[in-house]
């Protein structure tokens, strides 16, 4: 049954792209003579732009450069990485912790940059967990995850995390409306069991630190996207919906019936008052917030307990609905924060609202009646106007400051660039294959920087080299300097972005940190200095006190680990210079590596299974003499009497009372048994 | 217009050279600069008359961890022993400059630029002493052994080392110093000029 719908929707779609391409140009005819010219970063340049892609289903974010297309890092986020150990070592283990547990996945889909006034500010970056609702902060000195806040009683936080110009809010919904407090209901009860949540997460503007504020409770629809007013529409929120008609079961078809679907606007300064006022219910959730602390790296991981809900009806002024045509997908609001444009995904017309209309129209109480005691605002009264025709299935619009939107049209796969105060269409390029979002650096800012555009495509097919079933998705960077756009690169990209923004280089670049200051080092259980390294046992817990500096690991000769112990190797990396990070890899490790930067320590738990001689070694190919960095660990028998010792190019240091100790204790616990 | 010394002309000649000696303890003496394709920039090693420090603060601990496979010994300058009696040297050369300008006599001016340019050499050749050991005096043990080689940096000049190219110069202390005998040369040569008009 799938299959055949599936087919039937390819069919279509197939027949739509051919009426809808016509004089679209061949593919292979759409470089230009100089385009690698202008996509070129010399060996040894740097590219013009950072730009940060969520990963998508990787969970994770990567950092390209741009014009070049370069691959500059994947930043792990919301999955676990045994390239370095995020969410393997000990430190950064409760970043995943959840109201659900340990979560080592999720599935991470719109950047948003920090701002200041409307522009980006180079500071930190947010980025949502779609499965497990979760918002991520990475800090943008280190490319670092280092915060990650759980949502409460939502389901799907894919709209999310849209920040507003100062930075004040990172707002989100719940994708899929469900029972609140969560209840054993039948599924067919939606429409009355079913609620949506937007939640308001503060930033603190000094260290980012994210703080759950309060959530609206909305009726059951499904919260797609958001976008804040910004300039002369700051205050305000708006989010698309879909699924107005509250079904739960074959959406595609059943949520594709109304001719319109609602548009929240929302003011977020009225709802700031109304909790002020104390016009909140507090109700008993559960949550988490994990932070990591800068000095010592470790996260804290904390459940909080409770969360203040607005309720509309009790709030009047706070929430508004519009009507938008059918199932719209992004709406974005241009750089003097006038115009508003509603992409709805299964029309062939685009709205563009008018942010001076709508709120006339609220003053003048122009409604078309209410949805939940929600005023619906006359749907001609906010329009500024309709893009007729400009392609189909529009999804994502960003800006160039210049007076221009360009929007992706999946169906039709291409990017069309339009005159947003008049709506005329200037000029559409294809894409390769069926965008998603789009993204031109600062384009959903005030001041955007036009240069340059890139598409996102969902669908690559033959793009590339083949790599079998699964593929790369495909990446397109214009020039949008000009009048017409010009694809200058193709690339490949990890996963599958979703949104992106990019941001000028020197806006990061200047603050990128070399290495952790070992003098800042906090850890408790860093080791400042090789002479302090050491084996300490406390019942059958054994803490490697260990350091790394070129080219050996002290101490590298480890014996009286007994089997049934639970070794904590606590490496600190000695080094303070640029680039140079230690590895630690040992033999039967069940969990990962450890990748430390210099000054910093990081843990791994290392549980022995047999008995036997191990040997564990640097991964980073640190120095000439990386192969030389390794050392072994000497695993005997449970109750044998091998005492704790360990070294370095010595006689091994004994540790005679550790060893009496564990001797003492091995033998009461014999005699218990 | 010709030179004509008068009656203050060398007090300010020496007045300017213990300024100049000053310089020490303002700007390092010498530069090291270690460049290779690793690093890019290069290190640069700064020996003062009472310290060693580097383009970071941590270059010292650097240049150990790389000088140490090819055997060389960590430079510690705590222990050195020159670092600390050094100031003392310059705080009386400049203490007994200053004298001169009181006793502004021709051969107190003749005595003192001879004396700060005999230090000034013995400084030098100390100096190569201690580059001589540092090149020569290698551990056995090192894991890098080139036969024959040697990793003595140059005293003033430019050399490969290995994968790295040395560039060795005076900085704005040394000239200073080297500022500081001329000066008093200059007080000395004018107060003879003086005594003969007279």
């Amino acid at each position: 049954m799938i299959t055949k719908s599936l087919k039937m929707v390819t069919a279509a779609t197939a027949l739509l792209a051919l009426l809808y391409s016509c004089g679209g140009s061949d593919t292979g005819q759409m470089m230009e003579g100089d385009a690698a010219q202008q996509a070129y970063v010399a060996p040894g340049e740097y590219d013009e732009y950072y730009a940060f892609m969520s990963g998508g289903y990787s969970g994770q974010i990567t950092a390209y450069g741009l014009p070049s297309g370069r691959l500059l890092k994947e930043i792990p986020v919301f999955s676990q990485y045994p390239e370095n150990g995020y969410g393997y070592s000990e430190e950064t283990k409760p970043m995943f912790n959840t109201s659900y547990g340990f979560v080592p996945w999720d599935d991470s889909h719109h950047i948003e940059l920090s701002q200041t006034e409307g522009e980006f500010d180079g500071r930190w970056l947010f980025v949502n967990g779609n499965n497990t609702p979760r918002i991520a902060r990475i800090d943008l000195t280190t490319f670092e995850t280092v915060e990650i806040l759980e949502i409460p009683d939502v389901a799907g936080l894919h709209c999310a995390p849209f920040i507003t110009e100062n930075s004040e809010y990172l707002v989100s919904g719940t994708r899929f409306s469900v029972p609140i407090p969560q209840k054993d209901v039948p599924i067919d009860t939606y429409k009355e069991n079913f609620k949506g949540l937007i939640n308001y997460v503060t930033v603190d503007p000094e260290h980012g630190h994210m703080d759950l504020a309060f959530q609206i409770e909305m009726p059951g629809f499904n919260y797609d996207l958001a976008r804040n007013g910004k300039a002369v529409s700051h205050g305000w929120s708006f989010v698309t919906t879909y699924n107005s008609e509250q079904e739960h079961t074959l959406l595609e078809v059943n949520a594709s019936q109304k001719d319109k679907d609602l548009m929240a606007v929302i003011n977020w300064k009225k709802a700031e008052e109304y909790l002020e006022q104390g016009k909140f219910t507090e109700r008993e959730t559960s949550y988490f917030h994990n932070l990591m602390d800068e000095g010592s790296g470790i996260v804290n991981s904390t459940e909080r307990t409770t969360t203040r809900i607005l309720d509309p009806k009790e709030c009047p002024d706070m929430v508004y609905f519009i009507p938008v045509p059918k199932s719209p997908h992004g709406c974005d609001v241009d750089p003097t924060g006038e115009y508003i444009v509603g992409n709805g995904k299964l029309s062939a017309d685009m709205s563009v609202y008018s942010f001076s209309k709508i709120m006339k129209a609220i003053e003048d109480e122009n409604f078309d009646g209410e949805f939940d005691g929600i005023p619906i605002i006359n749907y001609e009264a906010a329009l500024h106007g309709i893009v007729e025709k400009p392609g189909l299935g529009p999804l994502h619009t960003e800006f160039d400051g210049r007076g221009n939107a360009y929007t992706t049209f999946f169906i039709s796969s291409e990017v069309v660039k339009w005159d947003v105060v008049s709506k005329e269409i200037l000029d559409r390029q294809p894409t390769f294959y069926s965008p998603g979002h789009l993204v031109i650096p600062g384009g959903e800012t005030r001041n955007p920087d036009g240069k340059y555009l890139v598409a996102m495509n969902k669908i690559t097919k033959d793009r590339y080299l083949p790599t079998g079933p699964e593929l790369a998705h495909s990446a397109q960077l214009f020039d949008i300097s000009g009048d017409k756009m010009k694809l200058i690169l193709d690339f490949p990209t990890k996963a599958e972005p979703h949104y992106a923004q990019a941001i000028a280089a020197d806006k990061i670049q200047p603050n990128s940190v070399k290495f952790f200051d070992i003098e800042s080092n906090t850890h408790p259980h860093a080791t400042m200095g090789e002479s302090r390294s050491r084996v300490e046992r406390k019942g059958n817990e054994v803490h490697v006190y260990m350091t790394a500096i070129r080219s050996h690991l002290a101490p590298d000769n480890i014996e009286g680990i007994k089997l049934g112990d639970q070794v904590y190797f606590h490496l600190t990396n000695l080094e303070q210079d640029w680039d140079v990070p230690h590895g630690l890899a040992i033999q039967g490790a069940t969990n990962a590596e450890l990748l430390v930067m210099p000054g910093q320590t990081r843990t791994l738990l290392w549980e022995p299974k047999r008995q036997g001689v191990f040997a564990f070694y640097c991964t980073d190919f640190c120095s000439a003499l990386h192969q030389e960095m390794s050392g072994y660990i000497r695993v005997s028998p449970q109750g044998s009497d091998v005492p704790l010792k360990w070294g370095l190019n010595e006689e091994l240091h004994n540790d005679e009372e550790a060893a009496l100790e564990f001797q003492e204790n091995a033998r009461k616990l014999a005699n218990s048994q | 217009m010709a030179l004509s010394p008068n009656l203050s002309t060398s007090r300010w000649f020496q007045l300017a050279a213990v300024i100049a000696l000053a310089g020490v303890f303002v700007f390092p003496l010498w530069q090291i600069t270690l460049e290779a394709a690793q690093f890019p920039g290069g290190l640069q090693m700064h020996i003062w008359i009472n310290k060693v420090s580097g383009s970071d603060k941590h270059i010292v601990k650097n240049i150990n961890i790389l000088n140490h496979y090819i055997g060389m010994q960590a430079i510690h300058p705590e222990s050195i022993p020159e670092l600390k009696y050094f100031p003392f040297v310059a705080y009386a050369m400049m203490a007994l400059g200053l004298l001169g300008i009181w006793i502004n006599k021709v051969w107190y001016y003749g005595f003192w630029f001879l004396l700060l340019a005999i230090l000034g050499a013995l400084g030098i050749y100390d100096f190569y002493l201690w580059l001589y050991d540092y090149g020569h005096n290698l551990d056995p043990k090192a894991p890098i052994e080139v036969p024959g080689m040697s990793y003595m940096p140059p005293l003033l000049g430019e050399k490969d080392l290995l994968n790295f190219y040395v560039k060795s110069y005076p900085h704005f202390g040394g000239l200073g110093l080297g500022l500081a005998v001329l000066l008093g040369f200059a007080s000395f040569w004018t107060k003879w000029k003086f005594n003969k008009m007279q």
